[in-house]
């Protein structure tokens, strides 16, 4: 028989963590990379090429740079928040599940960020 | 653990049918999704970087090779929208009923075999 609190017990332990806004924030991802998914699918499916000259010009316009930028970011945050969940369920062990969100997270962070960037200098490049 | 007879996964016990086979594999494509993610990132970071970057980068995503992977993501990327709203029904608290979360699953695996068909079709063979 433990002689903690049963706030003492819960505090500290996934359910005082934070997890309402991770659930909410995978949905309201979820809502968001719905259209712009099958955006990105229908742009694909209509380019006429797939050549430098061609790709360049189709991101340097200025709605496909924002929603490129939006895909990007939702997405960024819609699978790192995912890939979190599976470490969680799977990565036992304090030390090593510790590491192993830490590089998902920051992996998320460093691709979203340049992919964001690489966008950017597309369509403010000469 | 030692000899309790405690409760396992729900594997072990029930007989697999649709709605399992689905929910694992939200899970399977969105991972695999995460890894098409990666591709994307590098597809943007090339074309910025220069044409000569993306010419490298073009030959690899548009070789034979490769060819299995964009069919293999476009077919992730259908599936895990299509379930995706089913999932965001549940949470709303529509279809979660035997009989309605069964038609659900059909229709996701019909409609990600015709879009992947289609796509991969038009867009990548």
């Amino acid at each position: 028989m433990s002689l903690m609190t049963p706030l003492n017990r819960v505090l500290g332990l996934g359910t005082a963590k934070g997890a309402a806004e991770h659930w909410w924030v995978q949905r309201m991802t979820a809502v968001a990379l719905l259209p712009l998914g099958l955006w990105l699918a229908y742009e694909l499916l209509t380019l006429p090429g797939f050549d430098y000259a061609t790709v360049v010009a189709w991101v340097r316009e200025p709605v496909t740079s924002i929603l490129l930028i939006l895909l990007v970011v939702a997405a960024g945050y819609h699978s790192s928040l995912g890939v979190q969940v599976v470490i969680e369920d799977y990565v036992t062990g304090k030390g090593s599940r510790a590491a192993t969100l830490m590089a998902s997270t920051l992996a998320h962070v460093a691709l979203t960020i340049a992919a964001v960037f690489a966008v950017l200098k597309i369509a403010f490049g000469s | 653990m030692h000899g309790v007879q405690r409760p396992v996964s729900p594997h072990w016990i029930y007989r697999w049918e649709i709605t399992m086979w689905l929910s694992s594999l939200h899970r399977i494509t969105g991972l695999l999704l995460s890894l098409g993610a990666v591709a994307l990132a590098v597809f943007l970071i090339a074309l910025a970087t220069g044409d000569e970057a993306f010419d490298a980068v073009s030959r690899v995503y548009g070789s034979g090779w490769f060819k299995p992977l964009l069919v293999g993501w476009s077919f992730c990327l259908f599936f895990h929208l299509a379930n995706g709203v089913r999932h965001l029904a549940w949470d709303a608290g529509y279809g979660f009923d035997p009989k309605r979360i069964r038609a659900s699953g059909w229709t996701v695996v019909v409609v990600t075999l015709v879009a992947t068909a289609a796509f991969s079709y038009a867009a990548i063979i």
